[in-house]
């Protein structure tokens, strides 16, 4: 109850602060109001998935001039102006995002700069929405007969759905989709291998954020009941981000406190400034530059994090709720044929890493893979789990060929892996990072995050992801930073990771590199029942102790070509792995 | 803010047209005109990949380089003090205060004297210069090398200000900071330069007949000079050893750093070119173009937009793409002067979905 306090506090003085508040107040509320639903927008696209984009003002513009256009033209209904707007919106940003999001990611912002220009200049040239001089006219809005023509009462729609849109959007983060959502900053790869399409969800973040924008201008239209270009320029955009910026752009209450700090601040700056320099100009725009350089050299986090400092603690999340597990995948029969590589070659420019290398991994056995380091082990991974796919040769898994399908389509038909290098969100918890792996077990979507009717299915994520921790003995630590584990335990819980979404074939590259003896001791236990299991996993390990008292066969490596294999015992005996392990005994 | 000016400007001049007929003069024309153009653009294109290629920053500000150096020009040549000197000072003190206490906590006083010389001495002569030479009554090459002068220095100074503390963040953490430095330098503009445009004396006022177009002087000097300026830094990324420690550092950071260049100087030295690069093209196409405090943004944009259609990395297709987006906005200005900007800027899709298509999709972490 302590923790609510504050949010309580929010709500009460927004409900009735604009029955005391003067008139020039209130309107400063709705506008702020107007460009945190914008801002929100903004922290999901670039505070959270990490793309930026410098056209949301054009999307306003969108969604103010649709409406405006068809209500003025065609008298139609507000309310089909917001659809159409949102519909326009949708065409063009699904476009934009197809053309510049499979590209490295400075595309996106560029891509929006440039729009937002030729959009501006469109609007203004246009001569059926008004030139330069706009549009004037623009119907007032009704809600269920309630003629909203104040600011006044506008307000409490525009706050309405402000906090709408923030519970949506806290929703769509807490959730699966927003796990994937989360991943896209410094984990795409990993995500991609856990089958997350990282393509797709870019794509949704940045429909979503620009939808936002669009129903802000619809607000706006009716809302001032005239719409010309201005407000809607390259300028504004970079505004938009600004908020965004300040404000705490990983944060969803950052959106609301940048829009409200750089709005005051922008009235009360173009009040002071040209009095200052004695001459008119928005010279507010050199303060706010020079301020945005600034936090970001300082506090890239923005201002957000200072506020919670300053508000009660909120209670740590305890124990997961028990759910129905998860349907699992039927396990082949031991003995079959799981993993078949055939002379597959690897060549980066002229290096050739791996070279005709064959192996086969069956249902219930422990195959390593060893070798020198250097040797091609981790590519010839990449190239199993499709990250980075062969040059030419043949993968087969379950009996299909999967070279040249996408990593995420190979984590679909049951193969895991984790990485040589760990690869974890290291400000998310252990708990959410391990229930990534279970992304493609379910199914619901973004809609359904954000109402909150995707509980139930979120449940049985979580106790599944909890189970895994369990099993892999990190449940201590499920609510602790990811980051803040010691790396042996990162190893260990990128395990979890791979086992929560249900493999046949798990591929460990050097799982027991930092762990301590009592802990590979309890690794291998684990990696055994996996195979009495039926699991089949491929290894890369250096710690030859480890290796030979688990694997049932190994492949040895050197120089990306094989060189020897068999069981252990032969392995261990052959000259030519003494050779390249020693050096020649002359 | 910055359009608002611009677009009235336009709705005078755009005024409904007459119907108009292409032939070979006009043609020829356009032509000129657009290779003019797609000149200086080039010049930008060629500037915005090094500085990319060096710091991975998409440098935004590389248009008010052009405004800075035109309208300084000008200034001088009305018979004013640019408000640029001022920057050039504040600034100066600024980067020496911050690199002072930091040799000072690091016991690196004998970094003093260099520190204060370059900061703090140079710009001190420039602005003595300024004020006691009436420069506008100096030769124009004089004048030219004076303008520079004021303001090629911010460009280094820039980056330590702004850039320096950032080097390892990420494009787009970099890219927003370069958007907050536009902003700040159009605002400055603005305020030093006034909204009024500019114009400045032609470098010649030959004009020669060339069949049945006429073609004048500083046509001539534009195009020259930025073929002289490209062959010029062809020379110095090939043959000297600056040039190939920036090469070095555009292809890999860390392994440059371990060769022993520094990153820092590698950052300011392609700021100081870019600066340069921007200040001159400003300066030529002054006295073709009126020259506003915010020209330069859209400027550099069409400058980029020929430096996107080359992935920011050609040197040689940004060149071509910039002249490609100076004749199709010379043309299409001819026919749809109104949609100038539309067509210019609505060029990159095309050019995105062709990357796009042809992009190896190799997914790097930041």
């Amino acid at each position: 109850m302590k923790a609510r306090l504050p949010l309580l506090v929010f709500l009460a003085a927004l409900t009735f602060g604009p029955a005391i508040l003067p008139e020039f107040y209130v309107t400063l509320l709705n506008y702020i109001g107007l460009y945190a639903i914008v801002a929100l927008g903004l922290v999901l696209l670039t505070g959270v998935g990490g793309l930026t984009s410098f056209g949301q003002a054009a999307f306003v513009g969108l969604g103010a001039y649709a409406t405006s256009f068809l209500t003025t033209a065609h008298a139609v209904s507000p309310w089909l102006g917001l659809l159409a707007g949102l519909g326009v919106t949708a065409v063009v940003s699904l476009f934009l995002g197809f053309i510049t999001l499979r590209l490295s990611g400075h595309y996106l912002p560029l891509g929006t700069i440039a729009w937002g220009i030729s959009l501006y200049f469109l609007f203004g040239n246009v001569e059926f929405l008004g030139g330069h001089t706009g549009i004037t006219g623009v119907p007032i809005l009704e809600v269920f007969g309630w003629k909203l023509d104040t600011g006044r009462e506008f307000y409490y729609l525009i706050w309405l759905v402000l906090l709408g849109a923030v519970a949506a959007t806290q929703n769509l983060l807490d959730s699966r989709e927003g796990r994937a959502i989360r991943a896209l900053k410094g984990g795409s790869l990993m995500a991609e291998s856990m089958g997350v399409d990282t393509a797709r969800t870019k794509i949704v973040i940045f429909l979503i954020a620009a939808l936002y924008a669009s129903i802000s201008g619809w607000l706006y239209a009716h809302l001032q009941r005239f719409v010309n270009p201005t407000p809607f320029g390259l300028q504004i955009g970079i505004e938009y981000l600004f908020m965004a910026v300040v404000g705490g752009a990983a944060h969803v209450w950052g959106a609301l406190v940048g829009a409200g700090l750089i709005t005051i601040l922008k009235q009360w700056l173009q009040d002071w400034l040209p009095k200052i320099f004695g001459q008119s100009g928005n010279f507010e725009v050199i303060f706010f530059g020079l301020m945005l350089v600034i936090v970001l050299q300082r506090a890239r986090e923005g201002i957000w994090p200072w506020v919670v400092r300053l508000m009660p603690a909120q209670a740590r999340d305890q124990a997961v709720a028990a759910a129905e597990p998860l349907p699992r995948r039927d396990m082949a029969q031991p003995g079959s044929l799981l993993l078949e590589v055939k002379d597959a070659c690897k060549e980066f420019g002229g290096l050739v890493a791996n070279n005709n290398m064959n192996l086969t991994v069956q249902a219930g056995e422990v195959m390593a893979l060893i070798g020198p380091n250097g040797a091609g082990k981790s590519t010839m991974f990449n190239c199993i789990s499709g990250v980075d796919p062969v040059t030419s040769g043949e993968v087969r898994f379950l009996g299909e060929r999967i070279d040249g399908l996408a990593s995420r389509e190979i984590a679909r038909r049951g193969m895991s892996r984790t990485f040589q290098h760990v690869r974890l969100l290291p400000t998310m918890n252990v708990l959410e990072n391990v229930a990534i792996g279970a992304h493609l077990r379910g199914d619901k979507g973004v809609m359904s995050a954000a109402l909150r009717l995707e509980r139930a299915e979120e449940a049985r994520l979580l106790a599944e992801s909890a189970r895994q921790l369990e099993r892999v003995g990190l449940a201590g630590h499920m609510f602790d930073e990811a980051g803040s584990l010691p790396l042996g335990q990162q190893r260990i819980l990128e395990i979890a990771r791979a086992l929560c979404s249900d493999p046949c074939l798990l591929l460990l590259d050097e799982p027991a590199a930092g762990l301590r003896y009592m802990e590979k001791q309890a690794l291998a236990e684990l990696l055994r029942k996996l195979r009495a299991e039926g699991m089949g996993i491929l290894l890369v390990e250096h710690d030859m102790d480890f290796v030979m008292g688990l694997a049932d066969r190994v492949v040895v490596m050197e120089f990306g070509e094989k060189i020897s294999e068999g069981l252990p015992e032969e392995v261990q005996n052959d000259p030519v792995v003494l050779e390249a392990y020693l050096g020649g005994v002359e | 803010m910055t359009y608002n000016h611009r677009a009235r400007r336009a709705l005078y001049f755009c005024a409904p047209e007459p119907t108009k007929t292409m032939d070979l003069q006009i043609a020829l024309l356009l032509g000129q005109d657009g290779i003019v153009n797609g000149a200086i653009y080039a010049l930008l294109a060629l500037a915005l990949v090094l500085v990319f290629a060096v710091t991975r920053v998409i440098f935004i500000p590389q248009g008010e380089f052009v405004a800075y150096g035109a309208l300084t020009l000008a200034a001088f040549q009305a018979g004013k003090v640019p408000g640029t000197i001022w920057l050039l000072l504040g600034a100066g003190v600024l980067v020496a205060l911050i690199d002072a206490t930091i040799a000072v906590r690091g016991g690196g006083l004998r970094r003093l004297p260099r520190i204060a010389l370059v900061n703090l001495v140079l710009p001190g002569i420039i602005a003595g210069l300024v004020f006691w030479l009436e420069p506008g009554k100096l030769p124009m090459l004089a004048q030219i090398i004076l303008a520079l002068a004021v303001v090629v220095p911010l460009g280094p100074m820039i980056y330590r200000l702004a850039f320096q503390p950032l080097a390892e963040a990420t494009v787009l953490v970099l890219l927003i900071v370069s958007v907050a430095v536009h902003l700040a330098l159009v605002g400055l503009g603005l305020l030093f330069f006034g909204a009024e445009g500019s114009r400045t004396t032609a470098f010649s006022e030959a004009s020669f007949q060339l069949g049945t177009l006429t073609v004048n002087g500083q046509t001539l000097w534009v195009l020259g000079a930025s073929a002289v300026l490209i062959v010029a830094l062809a020379l110095f990324f090939g043959r000297t050893l600056y040039g190939k420690a920036l090469r070095a550092t555009a292809i890999n950071r860390v392994g440059a750093r371990l060769m022993g260049i520094s990153t820092t100087m590698a950052g300011k030295l392609s700021f100081t070119l870019a600066a340069l690069i921007g200040a001159f093209s400003g300066i030529l196409i002054a006295p073709i173009t009126t020259i506003y405090y915010d020209t330069g943004f859209l400027i550099g944009l069409k400058g980029f937009v020929g430096a996107i259609i080359a992935g920011l990395v050609s040197y040689p297709l940004a060149a071509a793409g910039a002249i490609l987006v100076g004749l199709l906005e010379s043309f299409s200005s001819f026919w749809a002067s109104a949609y100038k900007e539309v067509i210019v800027f609505t060029l990159i899709i095309p050019v995105l979905v062709w990357r796009s298509l042809t992009a190896h999709h190799v997914e790097e972490e930041e």
